[in-house]
């Protein structure tokens, strides 16, 4: 039996709800509350909720939202919106269930929801916002589950509800006891309560806690099912012919010593591309270099055409932040810093595919993947089908950051099999994921600032320029442009927090590329901040001020300007830090604010035979409320080695009109050798729900390691990634 | 061709092209999914398994070269339910986040600690040159540590069982 509410379109309602029932396999009650209905708001608030807050999670849009399953075994599923990509979201979310339906931990099972099976998700799982938007329509719908199943408990033990009792999944009352599910499967007609009270977040025995991850041990176990994992049977393998160069079309094909080769079941020419489908993987990839293939190339890119087309003056302006006078260009007391950062790879590690079946009419594709119900609608359009014959099963993903908020290539899959009339299975080979990535748009800055006579900065400009991250995306359509003016997620970062200057202003440059950019962990966040937090430390030294002091008499004294200002200072307590150099090893700060969480690193970096290494690193966040403090943890440890691989390491670059390196090791990434061997992460919390925790740390990490280095070398490094 | 190897302690014989690299043998034919494909191309270790106690990238290594051998695989690492001592010290440290590229450095770690007990730090950063983008190296090296903590302590009990 499933339990399912109609839509209830108040984000914050605790009011009575429509349930409906209908049967469901194996399983006995399923419930789920109402939709959480994302707004769409104005530009403005847009703009703001870019920078500070949370969007409330937006669910399907048109049906109930969250599921739970009671098994026979007296355990709860959780059908969750939500992925499960690394970041720990579904240990998150079983703490908050065990807690308030009071089972045990190991009683709560959390399962990605599929198209045909729960509610999924029908924008993405992105933005660190899990938790953030689930934390408190979970507890709801928990609450109020335990409570419906807790009063017909009562019924069946002839008890008042107020003698019964519950633990660990077991109702007791007049000496008799009741599991979930024997009480779920007697229940004749549900009678839904009002949304009781939440506990108070202090009497929760899970939530707030360092629970150890709840796929942990299958994961070392190496039991997980991730995409790449998955298949079907009399399933057949397949790949695709992709172009190397930038903005090359398909022109002529000839298969004809390809279709021969062993194992090879048939050849499908489509609009771009070229499908070779065979028994085996192995097989499938000796007949693609078999394949001969024409390409239509317009243009020879090369890295200098890139640079001069991404530049600051160029492509579609838009202030997006303005506050007093701007620096005049002729200013004899301006200072000019410039930066860039360069093209950057998602590199994760398990590469995208997806495996597919088609047959009377109906699809079922498993894969990897960050939007679930934007690959069901691609996956419905291209092949003619109604979405609701469309089924997405999304396994585990070995590694998101942004890379499967586009997985378009759930349709390539489905293609296959239609032709063949058999599941194919089908992904990409690494050199594919180098050359086809959306990669993080290189960017370019130019920083503008000016001091007073007694050294405090009166002006400070940041102008950027960035190849697409939200435009162009699938997860916004193209008529938001015209209302944002702005590519959101290029700007995340871009505006000045420092607001007690009296004049600073950020002004945003986009241009779409020739190569596909789009969302990586943080989005401009890296970028931006290495290149506002490195000015500001620079007109500190210019100014010959402390830069802790520097920084603290910029920031507004409002809860936002607090809140970064106590990170900072923690920071700075935590490390004793200081600006002295010995042994060629020095201490760099620097801080950020991203999605309403504030961040500060403190890092210790040391310059041996011009090689520099990040030996510690000190991170203070204050992401509210932390309901798995040991996973936020963890989160800030993997931002902080993936953001001292991207600032030290990684580079794509454009050869012979095709992106290089193609290969991990040619694309320099930090391995073991590279992280650091202390990172201490001390975590405030600044308001009393969660905010964002997965990329908010990635922000200051490349400006710290360059303010450091300037120190121990007197060079102010402004190119990404840095070198000496 | 036929080639006959054993995997996990179990007997196997497979009807594949010898030049096919194992990782796909022990993938697509033995349906052995927890060795994990990264590049193809020997660069990453997810697909790290053990011959014949040796570590091998088994993306790059031709399956007719395992003719005769004994493979392990991280579904064959630990002693029936008991959790091989790397196993444990990731378990202890909360090391996986995606997982993927796990099950390779458990494999990798394992195999160094059989060559070198209780490596140092400059050990642990020649050996392990996996490649992990969730960035879970710092718990990695702390949990390496204390793996070759957890290997000493099983030797000696077990050397003090057998005085016994």
């Amino acid at each position: 039996m499933t339990l399912q509410s109609n839509a209830n379109k108040n984000p914050k309602s605790s009011s009575r709800r429509k349930f409906l029932i209908r049967g469901s396999i194996g399983t006995i009650g399923v419930l789920a509350l109402g939709t959480y209905v994302f707004r769409n708001p104005l530009r403005r608030t847009v703009l703001e909720m870019a920078e500070t807050l949370v969007p409330p999670y937006s669910g399907s849009g048109t049906e109930a939202n969250l599921w739970f399953e009671i098994t026979n075994e007296n355990s709860i599923i959780l059908h969750s919106p939500k992925v499960e990509m690394g970041q720990g979201t579904f240990t998150g979310l079983a703490q908050i269930v065990a807690d308030e339906m009071e089972v045990n931990m190991n009683q709560v099972m959390v399962k990605a929801a599929a198209t045909d099976t729960g509610i999924v998700d029908g924008m993405s799982t992105g933005g660190s916002l899990s938790i953030a938007q689930l934390f408190q329509p979970l507890r709801e719908m928990a609450a109020t589950m335990r409570l419906m199943i807790h009063q017909e408990a009562a019924g069946l033990l002839g008890v008042a509800v107020e003698a019964v009792s519950i633990s660990n999944g077991v109702f007791s009352g007049g000496g008799k006891n009741l599991t979930y599910a024997e009480v779920a499967s007697k229940i004749k007609e549900w009678k839904l309560p009002e949304t009781p009270e939440l506990k108070p977040i202090s009497s929760y025995k899970y939530v707030g806690k360092p629970v150890k991850r709840i796929d942990q041990l299958a994961k070392i176990k190496g039991e997980p099912v991730f995409g790449m994992d998955a298949s079907l049977p009399n399933m057949l393998h397949a790949t695709v012919i992709r172009p190397e160069h930038v903005g090359a079309t398909l022109k002529s094909v000839d298969t004809t010593n390809a279709i021969s080769m062993p194992g090879v079941v048939k050849i499908i020419e489509q609009e771009g591309w070229v499908g070779i489908i065979a028994n085996s993987f192995p097989e499938a990839l000796a007949a693609k270099r078999k394949v001969k293939v024409e390409w239509e190339k317009s243009k020879e890119w090369t890295e200098e055409g890139i640079r001069d087309l991404l530049k600051v003056g160029n492509g579609n302006k838009m202030i997006t932040q303005k506050e007093g006078a701007t620096i005049d260009s002729d200013d004899p007391n301006a200072t000019i810093y410039e930066f860039t950062s360069p093209i950057g790879a998602h590199a994760q590690m398990e590469p995208n595919g997806a495996v597919a079946s088609v047959k009377d009419g109906k699809a079922t594709v498993i894969l990897s993947t960050q939007v679930i119900g934007i690959t069901q609608k691609q996956v419905a359009e291209a092949l003619g089908l109604e979405p609701e014959n469309v089924n997405i099963i999304c396994t585990y993903l070995g590694g998101g950051f942004g890379r499967r908020l586009n997985t378009s290539h759930a349709v390539q899959a489905a293609i296959m099999s239609r032709e063949v009339g058999r599941p194919v299975k089908y992904f990409f080979t690494r050199k594919e994921e180098f050359q086809n990535d959306t990669f993080r748009p290189p960017t370019h800055h130019i920083m503008k600032g000016r001091l007073t006579e007694n050294g405090s900065l009166e002006h400070l400009e940041h102008h950027y320029a960035s190849g697409d991250v939200a435009i162009n995306s699938v997860l916004m359509p193209a008529a938001m442009h015209s209302v944002l003016g702005t590519d959101v997620g290029a700007m995340r970062g871009g505006n000045i927090m420092y607001n007690a200057i009296p004049n600073y202003r950020a002004v945003q440059w986009h241009t779409t590329l020739p190569f596909a950019t789009s969302w990586w962990r943080s989005l401009g966040l890296l970028a931006n901040t290495f290149a506002i937090e490195s000015f500001i430390d620079e007109m500190s030294i210019k100014a010959e001020r402390n830069p802790v002091e520097f920084r603290l008499e910029m920031l507004s004294n409002d809860e936002k300007g607090e809140r970064i200002k106590n990170v900072i200072q923690k920071a700075v307590a935590m490390t004793d830090f200081h600006s002295d150099v010995s042994n060629n090893r020095a201490m760099g700060l620097a801080a950020s604010i991203d999605a309403g969480s504030p961040c500060a690193h403190v890092v210790e970096v040391s310059v041996t035979d011009q090689k520099i290494k990040v030996e510690k690193v000190t991170c203070v966040l204050d992401c509210g409320f932390a309901v798995n403090p040991d996973q936020v943890k963890a989160q800030c440890e993997g931002s902080i080695i993936m953001g001292i691989s991207a600032v030290l390491h990684e580079k794509m670059t454009l050869k012979d009109g095709r992106l290089y390196p193609i290969i991990y090791g040619a694309y320099d990434m930090a391995l073991m050798k590279d992280a650091p061997k202390e990172i201490d992460v001390h975590l405030i919390q600044g308001v009393d729900i969660p905010l964002p925790v997965g990329e908010p740390p990635l922000g200051p990490i490349g400006a710290a390691i360059g303010n450091a280095v300037r120190r121990i070398t007197g060079k102010r490094l402004t190119d990404l990634p840095l070198k000496l | 061709m036929k080639i006959s190897f054993i995997i996990n302690g179990k007997n196997e014989t497979l009807e594949v092209d010898g030049n096919t690299p194992l990782l796909w043998a022990i993938r697509d034919v033995l349906d052995l999914k927890g060795t994990k494909f990264g590049c193809g191309k020997a660069a990453c270790g997810a697909c790290t398994i053990h011959v014949d106690g040796q570590q091998v990238r088994s993306c790059s290594y031709p399956v007719k070269y395992a003719e005769g051998k004994k493979i392990t695989t991280i579904e064959g690492l630990s002693n029936g339910s008991e959790l091989h001592a790397v196993q444990q010290a990731w378990e202890e440290f909360v090391v996986p986040q995606c997982g993927y590229c796990q099950p390779g450095f458990i494999m990798s770690t394992a195999a160094l600690l059989k060559q070198i007990p209780n490596p140092t730090d400059e050990d642990i950063d020649n050996a392990i040159i996996n490649v992990c983008r969730c960035g879970t190296y710092y718990r990695m090296r702390k949990a390496i540590h204390r793996a070759a903590e957890i290997q000493a302590e099983f030797i000696s009990s077990s050397s003090v069982n057998a005085d016994k």
